[in-house]
């Protein structure tokens, strides 16, 4: 990422322009979570337990929402490595939060393929729908928004991933339906995928 | 031809240890512990296997560059799948995920590895869960393990979830993001072959690579190596996106030329309009011109014709696309994704970006045009990785084909392309 001072940042979750949260709440994984983490470093060498930071933190964001810097230094803690290690690495990856989230993340896919079919115009209805700008939180902290890069469904354009199911063909007058949805269904809600292999004719 | 790799796709079951077992599944496996290593690799360079993943490098050939005296080895499969336009792998992990681990398997044995990591990109939780499942049900029946059908071949493999970085696509970031650090890429040589995960000689390889494996080994190379023109062998998975009307994953050989692609099984570009350009693989190779329809689809019909096959992601652009907005729409993913440990893409990404955006919004001078050139010749063949060639690539082809819109923009301090129009208002920009 661009450091350069000139750089327009735009949305606030650039990874360049993150800031922890404080301290955050007082951080240890809860028993199952411990269990599952205990496992995952099972699966590389002994002495390679830093292999296992991305899904340790995964496993904190679940927990508790985002990554505060309570939880670095648990997952820092467990894995031998100093938090400084562990930040690089959440600083780094656009997938971490360093902040609280709404309970639904929106990310509208921006890249050429979505893009050419309107993606554009998907953010801005939810824009509209929502009344908070790419990078923000609603003030009930239920939708957040974001403008993500190719999500790898560019057959399925213009995609948005909610949390981490994603929703397919998204017309700006469908994403509507899909807060109203969210908001009345709350996880039933999410879609997932639906593949489909093309054939001639 | 007809589909091999995704011919059982639409089938509800498919994903299943019974279904595959069903259609001859595993029984390439078990054909292959029968054999030497070494007869494996043989046979995959025998086939002609080219990496499915971008460069289209020999797959048998980067086995055989594995270095055998150093233990342990590893296998990386590559599922990061983040090239703008390519959604061919998730396909094959969801649909056909046992394909996959048994050509892990096959794998593993063939260059002595006893572990592979699937390294999986972040945005595909719900193909996770499905290659998980799968990779379970391979445990519980013996196909992965300590003794896999009595052979004495012990063979693991793990599933490792990326965070949102394209990336640690490149295969050496892909290593240092597996090791637990930033996905930034190391300097080669060495090649991973030799100095690979944990430092130990490592195979990276793309999901679709490793799915081609097991038809290798139960059918022949020379079965494979027919399938399609000389040197590009094996049956080709192409993802077509953009302005067509039947966009998605179409299997076919390499003997297909863009024309079948794209007007046959895609069904051309919506009524009323015309084609413009088509990239044929991925965001960052050169754009190819309506009258190159005719061009082979494969690794080497595409290089000839000027541009790269690179992940077969087809994106198809029709008259109401404005090249300008097309370049700076990928100049803001690169430098978004720019992973910033070399300087003249960290920097000139965001310069290219700057100066696209402003010619965009109509302030840009004719001066712009020479910069643009400048600051791209800077980057390529300047940088740590093969992004920056990549990053500069929208830039200079649609300078080179589509000049005239550029200069329109800077005159005209607009977007002068009427039929843009409704691509436009489709994206909502301001103009
Ligand atoms: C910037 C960059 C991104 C890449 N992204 C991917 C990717 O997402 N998936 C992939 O399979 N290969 C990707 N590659 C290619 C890999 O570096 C590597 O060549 C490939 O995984 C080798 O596997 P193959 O020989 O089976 O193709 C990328 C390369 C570069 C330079
Ligand atoms: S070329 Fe770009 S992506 Fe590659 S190492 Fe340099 S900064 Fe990173
Ligand atoms: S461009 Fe949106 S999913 Fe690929």
């Amino acid at each position: 990422m661009s450091f350069h001072p000139q750089m327009a940042y735009g949305a606030a979750f650039h990874k360049s322009s993150r800031a922890l949260e404080d301290e955050g709440p007082a951080f240890v994984y809860t028993p199952e979570n411990r269990a599952r983490f205990d496992e995952i470093v099972t699966r590389y060498p002994p002495d390679r337990r830093r292999s296992a930071v991305l899904p340790a933190l995964y496993l904190a964001q679940d927990q508790e929402g985002y990554i505060t810097a309570n939880a670095i230094r648990h997952v820092a803690e467990l894995l031998g490595i100093t938090r400084a290690d562990v930040e690089d690495v959440v600083s780094f990856y656009t997938m971490f939060y360093t902040r609280p989230v709404g309970t639904f993340v929106l990310q509208v896919c921006r890249t050429l393929p979505c893009a050419v079919n309107g993606a554009e115009r998907v953010t801005e209805s939810l824009v509209e729908r929502l009344g908070i700008k790419p990078g923000e939180t609603d003030p009930t902290r239920t939708f957040t928004l974001l403008e993500v890069e190719c999500l790898g469904a560019c057959d399925r354009a213009p995609v948005v991933m909610v949390n981490d199911a994603w929703h397919e063909c998204q017309k700006p007058e469908d994403v509507g339906k899909l807060i109203d949805d969210l908001r009345a269904r709350g996880d039933a809600a999410l879609s997932g995928c639906h593949h489909v292999v093309e054939r001639k004719g | 031809m007809d589909p091999i790799l995704t011919r059982y796709v639409r089938e509800p079951k498919a994903f299943t240890l019974d279904f595959y077992l069903q259609h001859e599944g595993y029984d390439a496996l078990k054909l292959a512990l029968t054999k030497e290593p070494d007869q494996i690799i043989e046979m995959v360079k025998a086939s002609g296997l080219r990496g499915r993943g971008g460069a289209g490098f020999p797959t048998g050939m980067k086995w055989q560059f594995v270095d055998k005296k150093i233990e342990p080895r590893y296998i990386a499969c590559n599922a990061d799948e983040s090239e703008p336009g390519t959604f061919k792998d998730h396909l094959l992990m969801e649909r056909n995920p046992h394909l996959l681990i048994e050509g892990c398997a096959i794998g593993c044995y063939a260059i002595g590895a006893k572990i592979a990591y699937i390294y999986i990109r972040g945005e595909f939780l719900h193909v996770q869960h499905v290659l998980e499942h799968a990779i379970d049900e391979a445990y519980a029946r013996g196909f992965l393990g300590k003794n896999i059908l009595g052979s004495g071949f012990d063979c693991d493999v793990y599933v490792h979830r990326g965070a949102g970085a394209y990336e640690a696509g490149e295969e050496t970031a892909l290593l240092e993001s597996l090791e637990g650090k930033r996905a930034q890429p190391r300097n080669k040589p060495p090649f991973p072959a030799v100095v690979g995960l944990y430092n130990r000689p490592t195979a990276v390889n793309n999901v679709e690579t490793l799915c081609n494996v097991p038809l290798i080994v139960a059918k022949g190379p020379q079965w494979y190596a027919a399938l399609g023109p000389e040197k590009n062998g094996g049956p080709k998975l192409y993802c077509v996106s953009g302005h067509v009307k039947r966009p998605g994953v179409y299997e076919a050989s390499m003997r297909i030329t863009l024309r079948e692609l794209i007007e046959g099984f895609a069904g051309g570009v919506p009524d009323g309009h015309t084609l413009k350009a088509v990239i044929p693989g991925g965001s960052s190779v050169p754009i190819l011109m309506p009258d190159q329809l005719d061009t082979q689809a494969s690794f080497d019909g595409i290089q000839k014709a000027g541009s790269l096959l690179g992940s077969a992601a087809i994106v198809v652009l029709d008259d109401t696309t404005c090249m300008v907005w097309l370049a700076e729409n990928l100049l803001r993913f690169y430098r978004h994704e720019s992973c910033g440990k070399c300087t003249p893409c960290r920097e000139g990404t965001d310069w290219l970006h700057q100066i696209l955006r402003r010619i965009e919004r109509g302030e840009g001078q004719m001066r712009d045009l020479d910069l643009l050139t400048s600051v791209a010749n800077n980057i390529a063949g300047k940088t740590l990785c093969a992004f920056g060639d990549a990053a500069v690539t929208p830039v200079l082809t649609t300078l080179k084909h589509f000049r005239h819109e550029y200069e329109a923009h800077i005159q005209e301090g607009r977007c002068t392309l009427p039929a843009s129009w409704r691509a436009r208002q489709m994206a909502g920009t301001k103009h």
